[in-house]
């Protein structure tokens, strides 16, 4: 062992520095800065402690004050979502923000648990890995509530597809993907692919996991009861996924020791698959009295939440870990992010029945503590003290930021160049043109070639994926009530103006989920931004945030929580503002579930909404101009809260047997996507949509006005559903026919388009660059 | 009539095979890895999955399994056994059937909805279909590429022995790169039958592409009552 190497002038620091030493070396230099703290954080925490940290407490601290794990830019900000939670809000919520994942009650007795995260910036550094262990931390996640997760969705971000450096992101994000969701066994029912310039650097993976349980079997991560174990179970810890903590051990031990391994993390699927099953046998056997992930900040996040959520203190002996590697020192393991790791709080009498239950799996599983009765969180190693403090002050009490915020100076000349003065399709030709030009474009064309990659058949529960509206899944098997989920963002409509632009996303999912036959009962959001330290990205920030709280309230679905993820971009270049949101929306059976696609001849199709000229922000104006400017869409929750109960109510009766929401691309894009998804055609008239509306037929194909969607009602049940719309005031308009003897779509007066011509364009574009 | 749907560590669609067993009025009997007891089920199905996430090799690891000490003498004694997907691959790493499966030939997982044409409607688990007739069956793999040396290859086709074949038009390319766009194939007896996709998938109404799974687990029905 060498020896110390940073102990000259302040006084010798011996081998592994305890809390006597800590408070015998007051003058002693740490590494802070090094670590990500700033120079008041620094000296909080030594007035939290009454002394300097140890090295173990400094890493514990640093980490765990982290932005990713504090949210302490983002967190004043989160007062719009409990300002705008109302009581009929709330009784949705069995938990709210705060825990691993939020719960909704969805009947019947049942329970879901469902949240978003990123792991935007590991899957940049390597794709596979990356992508798949932002998979297995949001399983996890779902596992802690209790949990059996029934199906995960990515919505996945990436810079232009002919960059070479795409060629090399997404293939390996979406293997990466596949690899980790389809070995757990978990159906990927959904998500986004999305082309940007602004990903380019800085790709978007963020992962969505569902599950569900009785309401009975929720469970916290809570360490309560004097001399209850402390048991962490899973995968041994390794040095993978440890960041700033290596500058400190670096620079304090053992220099010319052996390297230290990469930040990111490695994952192992089959692992986690059977933790997966052994926290299901140990749910069920009711031995678990609280459980927490390991994630970010790996054992300094699960001990310190453990025991500030519980009601005493915690005593760990950091030394009883078991490692894959024996060289690790103490600051290293508390800060290792190595996978598949779990920890539970378990009662001495059913210990042993724990431990059976993990041999059965082969989990290895070891006591490495107790719940004390004091208040603070005691580390030993080897006998000595290297942590001792309150873990309220790691886990909770972090720094909190205000920082400045300021609307962009370009805001306005970017909103002043709107599409109007862009040339545009007059004659059928042309307008035909420009479809085939959008359904070939990277973010409208099919991406079967990302899809097929993943299972999504696997538990037999799968109603509907991609590409239809939302991903449905059976919950129970007896009455078949089950959940619909989808996840949507528009970052163009977000640059251009960020509150509506989270609104509109919001309003996307929704529709969604609606479209379906599913009522919207919560949301979770992933929000992905630039750096909070730039005052125009924070100024995006707390715009989106209002956005979504209010239009949260407006629709009367609860934010169940969600992530923050900054510092996504490039040099001083930001990615546009991407506040993905999730909606997960509830059905009573999900057979009943409506499709995307229209199959049966002679059904009327129906345009649900208005029409407006908005193409600012759109495919469009992206595609065959590249450009952004102006305002996004107009936001009409009413309206959407209207069409959704429509669009709830006409599945329920059987009124409508094909449905499909209207955004990118617009009708036009829509009708092709319904025409080509079962092969049937459709004969189009927009004439009377074109004189209700004031539009002109560009308009009316390309425009992504929304609170629209299109739907194939069957002629026996046109009267009934006319009349509801009519009685309802939803705006609709009878626009076309389902005609098997029209091969692709006849827009009447303008152009006829083939199945074949669609499918030709549709298709083509992944497989030319990626390969077949 | 019990079947039993053996769990390995990594198995995924056990729950499935159970449930598929169940719609034609079955009883599943869920059988351990590590238990060296068939509880005396009827017939067994192997599911699909990731037993011992294939490391090694798919298969390999699961061929040593206690339980596959009783089920290999029972499937050569005339046990009904179906190996589905990592199943299947369990069965060929045991000699139970001849071949080997290999990564698919674009090299990527691939989840789609295959047609299949059944070759040979006299097997256990296929007398429900008709010779020659076309199915829609699941298929979802990372290494599904069913290879053999050209002997085997025609001693199979001789023996009538190939189950399922991939509908691929003339000239074109079947899903994995399978030779001679083999799906399935089964023993000399007709007991063991082996297959890359997953009939188990394709047994309810609105989940799943099709019924067409459902043949596979009434034969194995019939032929247990009958027998």
């Amino acid at each position: 062992m060498s020896t110390s190497t940073a102990s000259s002038s302040t006084g010798h620091v011996p081998h592994v520095d305890t809390v006597g030493n800590a408070g015998a070396t007051p003058d002693h230099e740490q590494p802070w800065l090094e670590l990500g703290l700033k120079e008041d954080e620094y000296q909080r925490i030594r007035d939290i402690l009454d002394r300097r940290p140890t090295s173990a407490e400094l890493a514990m601290y640093s980490v765990m004050w982290s932005e990713h794990c504090s949210y302490k830019s983002s967190k004043v900000h989160f007062k719009h979502f409990a300002d705008n939670t109302t009581e009929e809000m709330r009784e949705k919520l069995l938990v709210g923000i705060g825990e691993n994942a939020g719960v909704v009650d969805i009947g019947d007795g049942w329970a879901v648990t469902f949240k978003v995260e990123s792991h935007n910036h590991p899957s940049y550094v390597e794709p596979y890995q990356g992508a798949a262990t932002g998979v297995g931390g949001i399983v996890r996640d779902i596992m802690s509530m209790g949990a059996r997760p029934i199906a995960v969705m990515d919505p996945l971000r990436f810079g232009n597809l002919n960059h070479p450096d795409t060629q090399r992101v997404l293939p390996g994000v979406v293997a990466g993907v596949g690899g980790y969701g389809n070995c757990l066994g978990l159906p990927n029912i959904g998500g986004e692919v999305v082309f940007d310039d602004c990903y380019q650097g800085n790709p978007l993976v963020n992962a969505l996991c569902v599950g569900a349980m009785r309401r009975e079997d929720i469970h916290l991560a809570k360490a309560s009861g004097a001399g209850n174990k402390v048991i962490l179970f899973g995968a041994k810890t390794g040095g993978d996924g440890i960041g700033g903590v290596s500058v400190l051990a670096s620079e304090t031990f053992e220099e010319g020791g052996p390297a230290k391994r990469p930040a990111v993390q490695v994952g192992d699927p089959f692992a986690e698959k059977v933790l997966i099953e052994c926290c299901l046998d140990l749910y069920k056997a009711k031995v678990v009295d609280g459980i927490q992930d390991l994630g970010g900040a790996g054992l300094s996040c699960a001990t310190s939440e453990l025991a500030s959520n519980g009601d005493g203190g915690m005593q760990v002996e950091l030394d009883l870990v078991p490692l894959r590697d024996a060289s690790l020192r103490p600051e290293e393991i508390l800060m290792s992010e190595s996978q598949e790791r779990m920890m539970a709080v378990v009662e001495p009498a059913k210990l042993d029945e724990f431990m059976e239950i993990c041999r059965r799996w082969d989990v290895e599983a070891t006591v490495i503590g107790e719940v004390t009765e004091g208040d603070h969180l005691v580390i030993t190693w080897h006998g000595e003290v290297i942590v001792d403090v309150p873990p309220r002050s790691v886990a909770h009490d972090g720094p909190v930021y205000h920082r400045p915020l300021e609307r962009p100076a370009y805001l306005d000349s970017l909103q002043e160049n709107a599409t109007g003065s862009l040339a545009k399709p007059t004659t059928g030709d042309e307008l035909k043109a420009d479809l085939l030009t959008l359904l070939a474009s990277p973010n409208l064309c099919d991406k079967s070639w990302v899809t097929d990659q993943y299972d999504r058949y696997v538990l037999g529960n799968t109603a509907l994926a991609m590409p239809d509206d939302s991903g449905v899944v059976r919950v129970d098997e007896e009455t078949g009530r089950g959940v619909a989920v989808s996840t949507d963002c528009n970052g163009r409509f977000a640059k251009l103006d960020p509150y509506a632009g989270a609104q509109l996303a919001l309003a996307e999912a929704y529709r969604n989920v609606a479209t379906v036959g599913a009522t919207p009962l919560a949301i979770t959001d992933c929000l992905n931004f630039g750096s909070p330290e730039d005052t125009g990205v924070m100024w995006q920030f707390e715009q989106a945030v209002m956005g979504i709280a209010e239009g949260c309230r407006e629709l009367g679905v609860p934010v169940t929580g969600g992530n923050v993820s900054f510092y996504n971009q490039t040099g001083d270049v930001a990615i546009h503002p991407t506040p993905v949101i999730g909606v997960l929306g509830v059905m009573d059976d999900v057979a009943r579930r409506t499709p995307s696609g229209w199959k049966t001849p002679g059904q009327v199709i129906y345009l649900l909404g208005t029409t407006r000229d908005e193409l600012d922000g759109g495919e469009w104006a992206h595609v065959r101009h590249g450009h952004l400017g102006g305002r996004p869409p107009k936001v009409d929750l009413a309206a959407e809260r209207l069409l959704g109960e429509i669009l709830v109510n006409a599945s329920r009766d059987g009124l409508v047997d094909a449905a499909h929401d209207l955004s990118d691309g617009g009708l036009a894009v829509a009708l092709a996507e319904a025409t080509m998804r079962n092969g049937v055609g459709a004969r189009v008239w927009l004439d009377a949509v074109c004189e209700r509306d004031g539009i002109d037929a560009f308009t009316a194909l390309f425009s992504e006005s929304t609170a629209r969607v299109v739907v194939a009602v069957p002629r026996s049940e046109e009267v009934r559903f006319t009349d509801m719309c009519t009685a309802r005031g939803q705006v609709h308009a009878r626009i076309g026919v389902v005609d098997d003897q029209t091969d692709g779509i006849d827009v009447q007066g303008q152009f006829a388009v083939t199945l074949d011509e669609l499918r030709e364009a549709h298709t083509r574009t992944l497989p030319a660059v990626f390969g077949e | 009539m019990k079947v039993g749907v053996v769990t390995f560590p990594g198995s995924l669609d056990d729950r499935d095979a159970a449930r598929a067993v169940r719609a034609v009025g079955g009883e599943p009997v869920s059988l351990w890895h590590g238990d060296a007891d068939l509880r005396g089920v009827d017939a067994v199905i192997l599911p699909g999955g990731f037993s011992y996430g294939d490391y090694l090799r798919c298969g390999a690891i699961a061929r040593f399994a206690p339980v596959m000490d009783q089920l290999v003498p029972a499937a050569k004694g005339g046990l009904p056994v179906l190996g589905i997907c990592n199943g299947f691959q369990v069965l060929t790493e045991s000699h139970l059937l001849p071949g080997a499966l290999i990564r698919n030939d674009h090299r990527k997982f691939n989840c789609v909805d295959t047609r299949l044409r059944v070759e040979n409607a006299q097997t256990a688990w296929t007398s429900d279909f008709e010779q020659g007739q076309e199915i829609t069956i699941v298929l979802k793999n990372g290494e599904g590429g069913f290879v053999a040396d050209e002997r085997t290859l025609d001693e199979l086709e001789g023996e009538g022995r190939v189950v399922f074949r991939y509908v691929v038009p003339e000239g074109g390319r079947n899903p994995n790169g399978s030779y001679r766009h083999i799906a399935g194939i089964t023993n000399e007896r007709g007991n063991v039958v082996g297959l890359m996709p997953h009939p188990e998938h394709c047994v309810e109404e609105g989940y799943g592409p099709s019924l067409d799974g459902l043949p596979f687990f009434t034969s194995i029905l019939k032929q247990v009552v009958n027998a």
